[in-house]
């Protein structure tokens, strides 16, 4: 029977919270024993999308509120790993996100981008109240 | 953010003293470096040794210096990028726009 890890936090909506999340994705790739790419590489990028997830959360989706939260949810199989960021705001296109390529020169703009060239699926969906960021990687 | 400032001549070197550049921290940087270019000082070196971890919002705290610096006919370099930090510039291209030393002394007399 394969082993399935699941972790659930909720934070208030602060950036100060960023670095906490983050490296708790990227502890949770070094511990895959089992995944036989670069682990440290791996551990850098979920640790980069925890990070750009919850920061666009943060300022687009919830826009800085402090008295909002935002939950995330890491599940990992043998085969994927899935992260999942809820926002209780007004929602964004990310179709349009995605499409929109940052220029060398631009100073914002890659977060999203980011999420999308490092995972192998991403949707935006609606779950009960709120919306998701889901990101999932193939572990195989 | 934790930043160690020394000049040398004309030239600010600007030492990041945080293991990570985020959303949350790179603000402080971008507004320093404002402060600088307010003052007339417009060549800078960053020193990102002690970085393990840059977003996109770390990235584009960089690109404005970079920006506003040579807008001013200064210049913004970048030196002692630990593996994983230059693979993001990679990732992102942004290797191409800045230059990238290996160490402070090569960044400093580059000028």
């Amino acid at each position: 029977m394969s082993k399935q890890v699941n972790i659930d936090i909720t934070v208030p909506n602060q950036t100060k919270y960023l670095g906490m999340i983050g490296r708790i994705g990227e502890s949770l790739a070094y511990s895959l024993k089992s995944y036989h790419g670069n682990r440290r590489e791996l551990a850098y990028h979920i640790n980069l999308v925890l990070t750009e997830a919850l920061a666009n959360a943060i300022r687009h989706a919830n826009d800085f509120d402090p008295d909002k939260e935002v939950r995330v949810t890491i599940s990992v199989s043998d085969q994927k790993l899935t992260i999942k960021v809820f926002d209780q705001g007004q929602g964004f296109d990310i179709e349009t996100l995605a499409k929109l390529k940052a220029r060398e020169s631009d100073e914002g703009g890659r977060g999203i981008q980011l999420i999308f060239k490092l995972m192998d699926q991403v949707r935006y969906i609606q779950e009960g109240d709120s919306n998701v960021l889901e990101m999932t990687k193939h572990l195989h | 953010m934790k930043l160690n400032m020394t000049e040398q001549g004309d030239i600010i070197i600007i030492c990041i003293e945080e293991e990570r550049m985020d959303a949350h921290n790179s603000g402080d940087l971008k507004e320093q470096m404002l402060q600088l270019f307010d003052e007339g000082k417009c060549s800078l070196v960053i020193d990102l040794s002690t970085v393990r971890f840059i977003d996109s919002s770390g990235l584009g705290a960089l690109v404005s210096g970079f920006k506003n610096a040579s807008a001013r006919e200064g210049s913004l370099k970048l030196c002692c990028l630990q593996p994983q930090v230059r693979s993001m510039f990679e990732l992102t291209r942004l290797h191409r726009v800045f230059e990238i030393f290996t160490t402070q002394d090569e960044a400093s007399s580059s000028f």
